[in-house]
């Protein structure tokens, strides 16, 4: 079996064992990079050097008795690493080549726990996007078919980690943006809690709902990097202080008794039929290892996207205003003010999508329609949580399908912005409830596509969720399938 | 029904400091009224009794003692991420006037 297609858990043993070394994990990846990101267009900044001095170093110490010692990793390209290339996909960064003097938090915890950033991965600019089509370094094709998208906005990450460019990603997800190129990739993914990972040093898209959370193989890698990623941090307000388990104890294969809820309204018209027949049998296999299984309501689902479009436009032209030109980023020459200046840099820099939500925003903020938008869409949020909050008294896990359509051909949804909007219409009601939610592959379509399966808990129940998911994980193994590169 | 002129979508540009393109005036307008119209189903919600929500993790004026710490980076290496001139350890704007 070829190096890089280990998973963290495997590699671990092998690394503490002297089975391989952490620089020769790291080549593999690396080379894996090398054969395959002029395809793929999954990985926009390397960082080869310093990983492989990195590496050596860890060979040299005994680094690898670290809970990711020698674990070699992408980063989505808005984690900030210090000397590292970090432009969010746009060309308000990569102009000037954005060159953060600090690291984010959440990178700074795994190098500190023996991993190793390789480079930055795709995604869509500043992540707003479904498919990668808006970063300015063009789409990340997907490993399962290339004239497919991988997904978005961490569509890098995934189609990295599905070709084994890196072991494990970082993601955000503010919007579905781990869970959603996670089934597209057949990959493992995690959005946990809001307020249970460190968003410092993440640009920012929509503050109160964007959430980090790793891209993996499996399961029991997911547990291994949130052991690492979460809990408090000093440098993010809103990260709760709660104490961080041992994630890997709770994966015992068992779910006898557990109850599982079927939200009727996330089986809509529209499903594609062989997404709902793999959510129907994910949901039987989990029922034959002891679960119990009954339909619930989330009456306000069919807000939850118009929800979504008003919040997050609303916060991203908050946060898109520091991108001005002065302290960071992209410039011009000769402006005829301050004024031409900011509008110059701005209209260069960001493209489409940022353009489209920045205005969306700004006139949903101004004076006159700020109660019809934005309070109306805060106030259908509480109705959306208020849901999620009764159904958890009756249920333990929520399982439903992760989108509505298996992967979709790169530029279908060009000059449609609604059509692209709906892709996230299962994904973005757990955003509203900030509740932890992951993807897990639950089978292909006849051709050849992979399908995820979305298993949600109440806030902080992240344990409860990987228990459920690693016990059907392990009953099926789709993960082991790999892409026909 | 909310219908977006280009005059608005200049004026909306104008305050978000975008300058458009000719060619997105006349895309914008019917592009951003699709995604109002379509985020309008939220007027039919009754809302009357409802409370906001603006966060959900609970916390509220997340305070901590005001005590030194090592900078997270220094200053000059911060100035360096700018593309404008630096004068004195600060960086020269383009005029305001």
């Amino acid at each position: 079996m070829p190096l890089a297609t280990i998973t963290i858990a495997q590699a671990l043993r092998k690394l503490r064992m002297k089975e391989c070394s952490a620089q020769e994990l790291a080549l593999a990846c690396i080379d894996r990079i090398e054969a395959m990101n002029p395809t793929l267009n999954a990985v926009v900044h390397t960082n080869f050097e310093r990983a492989l001095e990195q590496a050596k170093n860890i060979d040299a110490s005994g680094g690898t008795s670290l809970p990711l010692g020698g674990i070699p990793y992408l980063a989505k390209d808005v984690f900030c690493e210090a000397g590292v290339p970090t432009t969010a996909c746009s060309n308000i960064l990569r102009n000037k080549t954005y060159t953060p003097p600090f690291d984010s938090t959440t990178t700074k915890r795994l190098t500190a726990a023996g991993a190793i950033s390789l480079g930055k991965a795709n995604t869509d600019e500043f992540t707003m996007g479904s498919s990668t089509e808006t970063s300015c370094y063009g789409v990340t094709r997907n490993p399962w078919d290339v004239t497919r998208v991988a997904g978005g906005s961490s569509g890098g990450s995934a189609a990295g980690v599905a070709a084994d460019m890196g072991l494990f990603a970082l993601g955000t997800d503010t919007g579905g943006s781990i869970r959603e190129p996670s089934a597209f990739c057949n990959c493992t993914g995690l959005r946990p809690t809001y307020g249970r990972t460190s968003r410092f040093g993440v640009m920012s898209m929509a503050s109160s709902l964007d959430t980090i959370g790793p891209i993996c193989k499996t399961v029991e890698d997911i547990a291994l990097v949130m052991n690492v990623i979460a809990g408090k941090d000093p440098l993010d307000g809103t990260t709760v202080d709660k104490p961080v388990p041992d994630h890997t104890k709770v994966l015992t294969g068992n779910v006898k008794g557990m109850k599982i809820g079927l939200p009727k309204e996330y089986f809509i018209e529209g499903l594609n039929p062989e997404i709902e027949t793999s959510v129907h049998e994910a949901v039987a296999i989990l029922k034959d290892l002891g679960a119990t299984i009954t339909e619930i309501s989330l009456p306000h689902s069919a807000y939850a996207t118009a929800t979504y479009y008003v919040l997050c436009p609303c916060e991203v032209s908050s946060n898109m205003a520091r991108y001005d030109g002065i302290r960071f980023g992209h410039t011009v020459d000769k402006p005829a003010s301050l004024t031409d200046y900011y509008g110059r840099v701005r209209s260069e820099g960001f493209g489409s999508e940022v353009k489209r939500r920045i205005m969306i925003g700004t006139y949903a903020l101004s004076s006159g329609y700020y109660d019809a938008y934005y309070r109306q869409a805060q106030k259908v949020r509480t109705l959306i949580r208020q849901d999620f909050n009764t159904a958890f008294r009756d249920v333990d896990i929520i399982a439903a399908p992760v989108t509505p359509n298996p992967a979709f051909t790169i530029g279908i949804h060009d000059n449609d912005p609604i059509a692209m909007y709906l892709e996230d219409i299962f994904l973005v009601g757990q955003v509203m409830a900030g509740i932890p939610a992951m993807s897990v592959p639950c089978g292909f379509t006849k051709t050849g596509l992979p399908l995820g399966l979305q298993l949600m808990g109440a806030q902080w129940s992240e344990e409860l969720v990987l228990r459920c998911a690693h016990a059907y994980e392990q009953a099926t193994r789709f993960f082991e399938k790999k892409p026909a590169l | 029904m909310t219908q977006l002129t280009e005059q608005q979508v200049r004026h909306i540009a104008q305050l978000a400091r975008l300058q458009l393109t000719e060619d997105e005036v006349r895309r914008f307008p019917q592009q951003l009224t699709s995604i109002l119209q379509y985020v309008d189903m939220l007027k039919e919600v009754d809302t009357s009794a409802v409370e906001a929500t603006s966060q959900v993790t609970g916390l509220e004026n997340a305070l901590r003692e005001d005590v030194p710490a090592a900078a997270i980076a220094q200053p000059d290496a911060l100035l360096g991420c700018s593309a404008l001139p630096i004068v004195g350890h600060q960086i020269q704007t383009p005029s305001a006037h």
